[in-house]
């Protein structure tokens, strides 16, 4: 049991914050906040990392809540900005989209989370490389020479890898987010997962969501969806349908939603908006920033390889 | 707002949460207009030794080697295992284990609990409070003080009334209250024109800042009937100085018995019957549970026609912790002196006989028609099943009172399960994990959901998510083939 009762709404007791049994990894727990963070170098720069993201990490959750209308409120190119760091990098992730598409900051809330902590870490220590995973959104940091094996998953639920990539410190990437239906957050469409790798990690998680929600077979009859203000009462996506249930899809099918969203995702590549994208439903895989496409010299030094399933 | 959706104050997100659903962190859903929480689950693992003491297993060591045990070494507790919702779905877990070759079946699963609360069994000769005070906690109404005991006060905390028929800082301060008493936490209970006192099952009560050290041996008049022969000789008189029933020597039965002469003494209050004196002064928490620091301030003057100068008087409280001798100068008033040697020894066996004090919690609740619902299709043959005994109940493995009558009340010792064993929902309600164990073919004749049945093997091929224990070596395994499990 976390806190008690009578204390709860004092971070101190609420936030859970303890070294994981491998003695390296330090887990962070705060309502829908939950942290995987890891950090590489001398003990004492591991200790103050850990110190320092303990410190920012319990001021996070009423920091975001502070200011949760706004933040679940459609994004505006030159609305006003929010207060609080997080808020800001969040709406900062989401401004691109703004013009074309409903988006709310909420959509890169993960990943600017991890980006936030992952900054207090390198500002107060001395590290060869850093992550942290916000429940599948991970904020990077990579001194020279320094490299980082990641592996993807089609389905939370399944811990089998779909594709392996490796990022390099010479790489642009320091942000990698998942989205698709069957994640905790709601999908407007029918990717099992999108994988993304951007600049940032809210930039990842903006851009993860856009492209997993254009994966989609909009006619589709046999494709369960309800309205999200029906599942929970307080989301940001209202009355858009989203995501419930995907029926066992053709071949054909599979390929018309995985064209949609790699359309969007190619666009959002010439943008600069993401560096790479890997697609993934019903076990069939579109990657995007491999060799033939990719925009720069970074890029195709990335290497995606197929996994079994 | 949707009328079915409630509000989730676990954190300040504060999500609206539609029944069957959980809020934006996972952790927290909405069962049947509850509030439930999912905790990693509990495994009780019987220690090969069955010596060890409950320890959580992954905060020890990670090494574990996955090694499966045979069903007979393992329980699977509720402890995490998540409640019942809604109602008509089968419990969490359903497991199947074979015991001596019968078929078992635990029905597993983490019970909300409105209708529950905590009796306090505080041992203590101080006066609390009197019968039917209110007992406060973090300033509001959580329980009353009911019965005295044989040197306990118990204390009844809880119940739906506070939970749910307050304001919601009542409902709230007593869930918190419930919940800490529950995982064997301390709480400061402030009682209505009594003591403020600190309560922690299996530590001795705090009361008004002074810790009790000892139960007393026994009231007053016991107390003389019990050593009536160690002062017979010794001393000319003695008084058990108690709140409730005082003890002379010389008019008491047993000095009677032993020839112990008459010695003119005379003690305020009222009298009972020979030797036993009632409300010789107010209640408190000096001299065996009375207010007063002067014992001689409960005597009245000497029948100047039997006292005589140099009779010894030795007054003494019920748990020894305060003595005091004096012999009758020629005025026939009491004068202190020191307690003679011989004396001595009689005051240390009263204390040696004072077993240390404790508060126990037992934790009562009463199962309701969601959890049984969750273990058969037809709810009623749960009941019956428990009551003739074909089913075992059990609060994280430890064993439980059943209550005589309707329904599934039931009572456990906190102090026998596992550590933070308890949960709670903002609601507010208890969640206690509560697990049923019976034969196979009787959860098959009883309605049971036979194709939620699952292999103990399935369950502990996912270690990680987990805690193994050692089961206490005092409770009876769950498990264990034994006369009511027919």
């Amino acid at each position: 049991m976390a806190a008690s009762i009578g204390e709860k709404h004092k971070v101190s007791t609420r936030a859970q914050i303890r070294m994981l049994p491998d003695g390296r990894r330090l887990h962070m727990h705060d309502g829908p906040i939950d942290l995987i963070v890891e950090a590489f170098g001398e003990a004492k720069e591991i200790n103050a990392a850990y110190n320092a993201a303990s410190s920012r990490f319990v001021q996070v959750l009423d920091e975001l809540c502070a200011e949760l209308i706004f933040l679940r409120s459609p994004a505006r190119q030159n609305g006003p900005l929010p207060t609080g760091p997080i808020a800001r990098r969040m709406a900062e992730a989401v401004k691109p989209y703004a013009e074309q598409i409903f988006i709310t900051p909420m959509a890169a809330v993960a990943g600017a989370v991890a980006e936030e902590i992952l900054a207090a870490m390198t500002s107060n220590a001395k590290l060869s490389k850093a992550y942290v995973n916000d429940g599948g959104d991970i904020a990077l940091h990579l001194a020279n020479e320094e490299t980082f094996a990641v592996g993807m998953v089609e389905r939370p639920d399944r811990a089998s890898l779909f594709g392996t990539t490796t990022i390099r410190y010479g790489d642009l990437i320091r942000g990698i987010a998942t989205s698709g239906w069957r994640g905790r957050s709601f999908s407007l469409g029918i990717a099992d997962a999108v994988t993304v790798l951007a600049d940032t990690a809210a930039m990842a998680d903006a851009a993860a969501t856009v492209i997993a929600n254009a994966v989609d077979l909009p006619e589709h009859s046999g494709i369960g969806r309800g309205r999200a203000c029906d599942l929970a009462p307080d989301s940001d996506l209202g009355e858009r349908m989203v995501t419930q249930s995907v029926p066992e899809l053709s071949q054909r099918e599979i390929r018309v939603a995985l064209e949609l969203g790699l359309d969007v995702a190619e666009r959002l590549e010439a943008s600069g908006l993401i560096q790479a994208a890997a697609l993934n439903l019903q076990g069939e895989t579109r990657i995007l920033g491999s060799d033939n496409c990719a925009p720069s010299e970074n890029i195709s030094r990335l290497i995606w390889s197929p996994a079994h399933a | 707002m949707a009328d079915d959706a409630i509000r989730c104050d676990a954190c300040p997100v504060l999500c609206y949460i539609k029944p069957g659903r959980t809020g934006s962190c996972d952790r927290y859903g909405n069962a049947d207009g509850q509030l439930v929480r999912l905790d990693p689950h509990v495994v009780l693992e019987r220690a090969v030794s069955r010596g060890e003491t409950v320890v959580p297993f992954l905060e020890k060591s990670r090494e574990w080697n996955g090694a499966l045990v045979s069903g007979e070494e393992t329980f699977v507790t509720a402890i995490g295992a998540g409640t019942t919702y809604p109602d008509y779905k089968p419990a969490p877990f359903i497991i199947s284990s074979e015991i001596a070759g019968v078929d078992m079946v635990t029905v597993v699963t983490e019970g909300i609990f409105s209708y529950c609360g905590v009796k306090l069994k505080i041992d203590t000769d101080r006066h609390l409070g009197a019968e039917c005070s209110i007992v406060h906690a973090q300033g509001e109404a959580v329980g009353h003080v009911t019965t005295n005991e044989y040197g306990s006060q118990m204390l009844s905390l809880g119940g739906v009334r506070h939970l749910t028929g307050g304001t919601r800082h009542e409902g709230t301060a007593t869930c918190d209250t419930l919940l800490n008493l529950c995982n064997r936490k301390a709480v400061e209970l402030k009682i209505d024109d009594g003591a403020t006192v600190v309560v922690q099952a299996d530590k001795p009560p705090i009361v008004d800042g002074v810790q009790e050290e000892r139960m007393r041996v026994g009231c007053g008049s016991a107390t003389i009937g019990m050593f009536a022969k160690q002062w017979f000789g010794k001393v000319d008189d003695v008084v058990v100085v108690d709140d409730h029933i005082t003890g002379v020597l010389s008019e008491h039965q047993a000095g009677k018995l032993l020839g112990v002469p008459e010695t003119g003494i005379k003690l305020k209050g009222r009298r009972s019957t020979p030797g036993r004196y009632f409300r010789v002064a107010e209640p408190g928490t000096s001299w065996g549970g009375t207010n007063i620091d002067d014992p001689l301030s409960i005597l009245a003057p000497f029948d100047r026609e039997v006292a005589r100068p140099g009779m010894r008087l030795l007054m003494v409280s019920t748990t020894g912790e305060h003595f005091a001798y004096f012999e009758l100068d020629d005025d026939l008033t009491p004068k202190e002196n020191q307690l003679p040697e011989v004396l001595r020894e009689s005051v240390a066996r009263i204390r040696e006989n004072c077993e240390p004090a404790l508060c126990t919690v037992l934790f009562m609740g009463g199962a309701g028609g969601s959890l049984r619902a969750g273990v058969t299709e037809n709810p009623v043959k749960l009941t019956h099943s428990v009551r003739d005994a074909l089913t075992r109940v059990t609060c994280g493995g430890a064993p439980v009172y059943v209550w005589p009558g309707g329904g599934i009340t039931i009572m456990a010792d906190v102090s026998r399960m596992p550590e933070d064993a308890f949960g709670y929902v903002p609601t507010p309600a208890l969640v206690a994990p509560i697990e049923f164990t019976l034969k196979l073919s009787d959860y098959a004749t009883l309605g049971g959901y036979m194709d939620h049945v699952r292999p103990l093997s399935s369950i502990q091929r996912d270690t990680d998510t987990r805690r193994r224990l050692g089961a206490r070596a005092d409770n009876p395994w769950p498990l264990a083939s034994e006369k009511n499990i027919k």
